[in-house]
């Protein structure tokens, strides 16, 4: 249970950290949090010939607002989001979703771009940036480019990140006014690994009608997803308990659950819909009292 | 793999060290410090057994490296009690309460509780529950550790 060997640096900025990484290309691994990095290095499920470090490059640390949108540096800590008591207000789906992300201690020191880039399907900031329809910078030996959130995520563990890359930013548009949203999943024990979840956001007009529905699930399929067709169905309408039913089944249509030993893959997709519905209800009722 | 100095403040005092580079912070206090307050549970972030005070935070020694505490300040378990010895009153309670049985998750549960109870000092049960859900017991079946934080907290108001 002790990591293998590796080369360790641990470079002060964004530019020598690319440079490192780019060195050892497949071999190497950066090290964010370590939430999720030294489990395996512990586990021996990685064995990289290389880790850079990137807990010193003070530039990738930062939590800001400018113009409507929220930037959110790769190494910002999990904890520093939670404490941030304004965009909470704002954004309650962070609110909702931050303290079910493991337990305090992992908080203190995992990184919202390191649960990006770790890509795990059943974890919260992937379904989070694809519910804010974020966007992410990512930095490699020749440049740097800018992916949407929903083309972010390949499948489990995969990100589109190359191996010379590394996730700069992560940034969202606040939602308009009016918009409400809310986080839900089921997890066995407080801060376990979910077994399914739901982000959404929902604006609703001034004739109570939906104006815009986001959906997006997670733990149930390779990577979050995106329930279109439930969006799609609910624009215009009212959020009547009718519609909301109709949203859960094409929720549930639109999961791929997989089945182990926490759960099938039929008590997933079952899951899922109810976690939907109380998403949709919550987000509705924060709609109402936020326009 | 090289090993490099390493310097710390671990509990008000400044220590060195030399290490190699996957030498994790647990191992570090208790091999190369002494400090085997701090426990080795699982040794993948999910037990809490490891959880110490890095900068004033609670976080799984296991999960991090001695190096990346090179230049930062630790506290353990060690460095809850008083200059003079005086039991913290999470200790207190802790022992009044019956908070613990075999002991071997109770530091981490005590630097967990008193993270926690800095920032709600007046928690309810269902609070207190939440914030120890990252410390797994093996023997108490939780009770009297929630008693004895709620105890430590009633403590820790009156001041």
């Amino acid at each position: 249970m002790k990591p293998p060997r590796f080369a360790y640096s641990a470079p002060g900025t964004l530019e020598e950290a690319v440079s490192l990484k780019a060195e050892h290309g497949d071999d190497g691994l950066v090290l964010a949090g370590g939430q999720s990095l030294v489990p395996l290095l512990a586990l021996r499920l990685a064995a990289p010939s290389s880790v850079v470090d990137l807990n010193r490059v003070d530039e990738l640390r930062y939590l800001r607002e400018e113009e409507g949108r929220v930037h959110i540096g790769a190494m910002t800590r999990q904890s520093a989001v939670e404490r941030s008591a304004g965009l909470l207000e704002r954004l309650p789906i962070l609110a909702d979703a931050l303290p079910l992300i493991g337990h305090r201690a992992i908080r203190n020191r995992g990184t919202v771009g390191g649960s990006i880039a770790h890509a795990d399907p059943a974890a919260e900031w992937p379904a989070l940036s694809l519910a804010l329809d974020a966007t992410m910078d990512v930095v490699g030996p020749s440049g740097s480019r800018t992916v949407a959130a929903g083309d972010f995520f390949l499948g489990p563990f995969t990100s589109v990140l190359d191996p010379d890359e590394i996730l700069r930013e992560v940034r969202f548009r606040l939602p308009e006014p009016g918009t409400g949203s809310a986080f839900v999943e089921y997890a066995r024990r407080y801060g376990d690994f979910a077994l399914a979840g739901a982000a959404v956001m929902v604006g609703i007009d001034g004739e109570g009608r939906v104006s815009a529905a986001v959906i997006a699930l997670l733990g149930v399929g390779g990577r979050p997803i995106r329930a279109t067709e439930a969006e799609r169905e609910l624009q215009g309408q009212a959020l009547s308990d009718e519609r909301i039913g109709a949203a859960i089944a094409s929720c549930r249509e639109a999961a791929q659950p997989h089945s182990d030993i926490h759960g099938s893959s039929s008590y997933r997709r079952h899951l899922v819909g109810v976690l939907v519905g109380r998403a949709l209800r919550l987000a509705g009722a924060r709609a109402r009292t936020a326009a | 793999m090289s090993e490099s100095e390493i310097t710390m403040d671990v509990n008000g005092s400044t220590v060195r060290g030399r290490v190699e580079p996957r030498k994790t912070l647990a191992d570090f206090l208790r091999e190369d410090l002494g400090l085997t307050g701090t426990h080795l549970g699982c040794e993948h972030g999910v037990c809490g057994a490891c959880t110490i005070m890095l900068d004033g935070q609670s976080v799984r020694a296991c999960l991090l490296f001695a190096v990346q505490a090179d230049g930062h300040a630790v506290r353990t378990v060690e460095g809850l009690a008083g200059p003079g010895g005086e039991l913290h009153p999470l200790q207190e309670a802790f022992s009044e309460h019956h908070g613990l049985q075999c002991g071997f998750c109770t530091a981490g549960f005590l630097i967990s509780a008193a993270e926690f109870l800095d920032e709600n000092p007046h928690p309810d049960e269902r609070e207190i529950r939440e914030a120890m859900s990252g410390n797994l017991c093996r023997c108490t079946g939780y009770a009297n550790i929630v008693r004895s934080v709620i105890a430590a907290a009633e403590r820790m108001r009156e001041g």
